[in-house]
């Protein structure tokens, strides 16, 4: 679906990120790296560190030190809406979004920045731009919530119509903070589907932080497990679940 | 009946009783004036206040800013204007003839309207990146120095202020000030009305609704507000470049820089209906007419009886009249049963995928 890039190099690399709040150490020499195309986890205990890392990827938190590349790009200093221009959107663990619209004005508001000069901010829309936000907001099953305010929407409505408009954002890589977290049972494995169905579909890239362990095994292909703010361990899921010290600082026995 | 027709009801209407204002209301023919410019100040204060959720608690300053530019920009065309200011109104010298006012107006107002715009593009880089209370507070900061500015300048008659030029006897100012106070009232509307009917107004209430996910959606929010202040800017000089004429006297704290009209541009759009394009309109109409009911008949306690009215507006009115309107009414404003094509039904996110 993207052209490829030249290199070889992977679509987002973090290197030794260290970010500190004050004496506390959030983040300590965290790297790691994401493939194009695939799908990986960031897992961990509360306070790990996980979404502080998401901050600082995103451009929300400057870091203290390292590196991050996207595409081949040093980002580490860029403004957060430039480097989700670039293609590197994120979702937000409570979710985020403009409660006093309707979901297709949510949907409308979050177009891909290509669709968004002078042009297209001064007009009135494409019908194929809303024919687009309504095939999304089926995808979800928000359908017939569309002329809805969506601040009026439950918790995990309002999670999934934060899902489609980062896909109508249409991005390369989707940073999912917690997205299956407050939805109930039944509607998780359709969630799941869809982010598969992003993933292969849409070629979107995925890096997701994930607390429910049997969603996460089954989706990511790697996973990466932060402690204390630091990376603990990383590898397939098969390694991770078996792995003593995740089992010991986050996953117990089961 | 839709929205939309009831808008353009609403605006012919208005056109119409603006239009014959003259021969409808001839005794309060200058009070009307201020309504229609009072009207511009709030449906420009709600662009950036309801609309992009930045409240302003200075665009009291791009009014004056806009006064003083047209009137030195329509002086200057003719004398110069330390010369001007220095006679503070005594020389008789000064004289324009009705080509040299209408050539002035035509020049001065938009120079005005276009300062003023320019002042916000300057202050917004500085100021827009605060959020909150931080920018309300900077703002009214800002608006307290440039009317200290304004008072300290000789060039622009200081503390003294200005007078706007003089009118030969063969223009009847009154009229012409009344239908320049209407015209820009009728032009804000429309232009607001365009506007808000564009992808703009999503990206500036996306804005006020929750700026971090815009930012996380990639909108250019620095430049989108910076649009929505100039914008709004732009027609508050304009309102106070006819206001400086319509007045003939401009004093730099009671005319220009009015705190008082700063806040009663606020608080319209509030009665009204903050982040709708009627609200303002509407506030501005009750507003004005009790504000002009309570100078005639409660002389004396005409500020209890606007403070009390600011009171009830808040307490009563949290969502203005328009807001309130729709709570009552909420079928009035129902979602357009538009050309969606039907679709597999859904329940709303409950279904499971198959």
């Amino acid at each position: 679906m993207h052209e490829l890039q030249a290199t070889d190099r992977p679509l987002l690399e973090v290197k030794h990120v260290t970010k500190r709040f004050g004496g506390v150490v959030a983040n300590h020499d965290i790297s790691l790296s994401v493939e194009r195309g695939t799908i990986v986890g960031l897992i961990g205990p509360n306070g790990s560190g996980k979404t502080t890392l998401f901050n600082c990827i995103v451009g929300h938190h400057p870091i203290d030190e390292g590196e991050i590349w996207f595409k081949g790009q040093e980002i580490s200093r860029y403004r957060v809406d430039h480097i989700a221009r670039m293609g590197l959107v994120r979702t937000f663990q409570q979710t985020h979004i403009f409660g006093r619209m309707t979901c297709i004005e949510n949907m409308l508001t979050s177009l891909p920045p290509a669709r968004r000069g002078l042009r297209d901010l001064f007009g009135h829309g494409r019908r194929a731009d809303r024919a687009r936000a309504l095939e999304l907001l089926e995808f979800v099953g928000l359908y017939s919530k569309r002329h809805h305010q969506a601040g009026s929407l439950s918790f995990g409505q309002q999670k999934l119509l934060e899902f489609a408009m980062a896909l109508m954002n249409e991005p390369e890589m989707l940073l999912l903070d917690e997205p299956t977290a407050g939805i109930n049972p039944t509607l998780i494995n359709g969630l799941v589907d869809r982010l598969r169905r992003a993933n292969s579909e849409m070629g979107i890239t995925l890096l997701v932080i994930e607390h429910n362990m049997r969603v996460i095994m089954n989706m990511a292909e790697y996973i990466y497990c932060l402690a204390h703010g630091e990376l603990l361990a990383s590898g397939p899921p098969e390694d991770i679940r078996n792995d003593q010290r995740v089992i010991d600082a986050y996953l117990g026995v089961s | 009946m839709s929205t939309r027709t009831a808008g353009i009801i609403a605006y012919a209407a208005l056109f119409a009783i603006g239009l014959f204002g003259p021969w409808l209301f001839p005794a309060h023919l200058s009070q009307f004036s201020k309504l229609w410019l009072f009207m511009v100040l709030a449906l420009s204060w709600d662009l950036l206040g309801g609309q992009t959720g930045y409240n302003s608690f200075g665009n009291i300053m791009f009014f004056g800013i806009g006064m003083y530019a047209s009137a030195v920009l329509q002086v200057g065309l003719i004398y110069p204007v330390a010369d001007y200011t220095a006679a503070k109104g005594g020389g008789t010298e000064f004289v324009f003839s009705a080509q040299q006012i209408y050539a002035g107006l035509a020049l001065g107002v938009p120079f005005g309207g276009l300062v003023a715009m320019l002042a916000a593009v300057v202050f917004g880089a500085l100021l827009l990146g605060m959020r909150g209370h931080y920018f309300a507070i900077a703002t009214l900061g800002l608006a307290v120095a440039t009317a200290e500015l304004a008072a300290g300048w000789d060039y622009i008659g200081a503390g003294s202020g200005m007078i706007a030029p003089p009118l030969p006897n063969d223009i009847d100012g009154t009229r012409l000030f009344y239908y320049l106070s209407f015209a820009l009232a009728m032009l804000t509307i429309a232009f607001l009305a365009w506007l808000y009917a564009t992808r703009f107004r999503l990206a500036i209430n996306a804005i006020r609704d929750d700026e971090d996910k815009a930012e996380a959606l990639g909108h250019y929010t620095v430049r989108n507000k910076m649009a929505a202040w100039a914008i709004s800017a732009l027609f508050t000089g304009l309102a106070g470049a006819i206001y400086g004429n319509l007045s003939r006297f401009i004093d730099p704290h009671d005319i220009a820089f009015n705190a008082e009209v700063g806040v009663w541009m606020i608080l319209m759009a509030i009665l009204g209906g903050m982040g709708t394009l009627w609200g303002p309109v509407i506030g501005a109409i009750v507003f004005f007419i009790s504000k002009e009911l309570f100078w005639t008949y409660l002389l004396g306690w005409q500020r209890v009886a606007l403070g009390a009215l600011i009171v009830v507006i808040v307490v009563f009115f949290p969502e203005g009249i328009v807001g309130w309107v729709k709570n009552r009414w909420p079928r009035l404003f129902a979602p357009p049963t538009e050309e969606d094509s039907p679709r597999q039904p859904d329940n709303g996110g409950e279904a499971a995928h198959a």
